[in-house]
């Protein structure tokens, strides 16, 4: 009875295994091709979420003993909890420290500030920041 | 097929390597950092399943929490320029 299962379950954790190779290396590429750091904050959030849940969600089909699933879970739950965490932290010390996302036009009310006098360009692109961030 | 994994994962540490040596600024490398951290994790759980030794998966705990407050301690100390908490004791 034992033996009938590994077969599938074997089979199901290769596939995952694949993806979570597959996302994880698309990941990497991401972080280096992609133009500015915030869009690489998004390649490094893939390989975290879906990369590191697929290739452990895959070993858990592979356990022999109930305690590896238990230990692999909770691997994925630190992960879970600590990557979002620390994706955040990143990115607010990022903007605060001023640096701002890489657009391929500039933002229209900043267009339409930069018109007008210098004050209200600035009080506008304050405006737009903030909302950005949130 | 554990193969394939460590060797997916062995090139993901190396492009994260190389985005934490070229990163323009200092939060590209705490992103590379963090990244390789997550894939140091991974590689050490697969690890488990290759070699039939100790059990490695309680180091991949350990590493998985040293990684976030490593990552928290970083941001602090780019952001303040120094790790005292913020709170002034009187």
């Amino acid at each position: 009875m034992g033996e009938l299962w590994h077969l599938p379950l074997d089979l199901v954790s290769w596939v995952l295994l694949l993806g979570g190779c597959f996302f994880c290396v698309v990941g990497g590429l991401g972080l280096i091709r992609l133009p500015d750091f915030y869009s690489r904050m998004h390649a490094a959030g893939m390989t975290d979420t879906l990369g590191a849940g697929l290739l452990l969600v895959a070993l858990a089909f592979q356990a022999t003993h109930w305690m590896e699933i238990v230990k692999l879970f909770f691997i994925l739950g630190f992960l879970v909890f600590t990557s979002p965490t620390a994706a955040h932290a990143l990115a607010r010390a990022a903007f605060t420290h001023g640096l701002k996302p890489k657009l391929a036009e500039p933002p229209p009310d900043v267009a339409l500030a930069a018109e007008q006098t210098d004050t209200i360009a600035e009080t506008v692109s304050c405006e737009g920041g903030v909302s950005s961030a949130s | 097929m554990f193969a394939v994994a460590l060797v997916a994962i062995a090139v993901t540490m190396l492009l994260a390597l190389t985005r934490a040596f070229k990163g323009p600024t200092v939060f590209d490398r705490v992103l590379a950092l963090n990244m390789f951290g997550t894939k140091t994790v991974l590689l050490i759980a697969v690890m488990n399943y290759v070699s039939h030794g100790p059990d490695f998966l309680d180091l991949a705990v350990l590493y998985a929490l040293l990684n976030f407050v490593g990552v928290i301690a970083l941001l602090k100390f780019v952001r303040e320029y120094s790790l005292k908490p913020e709170v002034e004791i009187e």
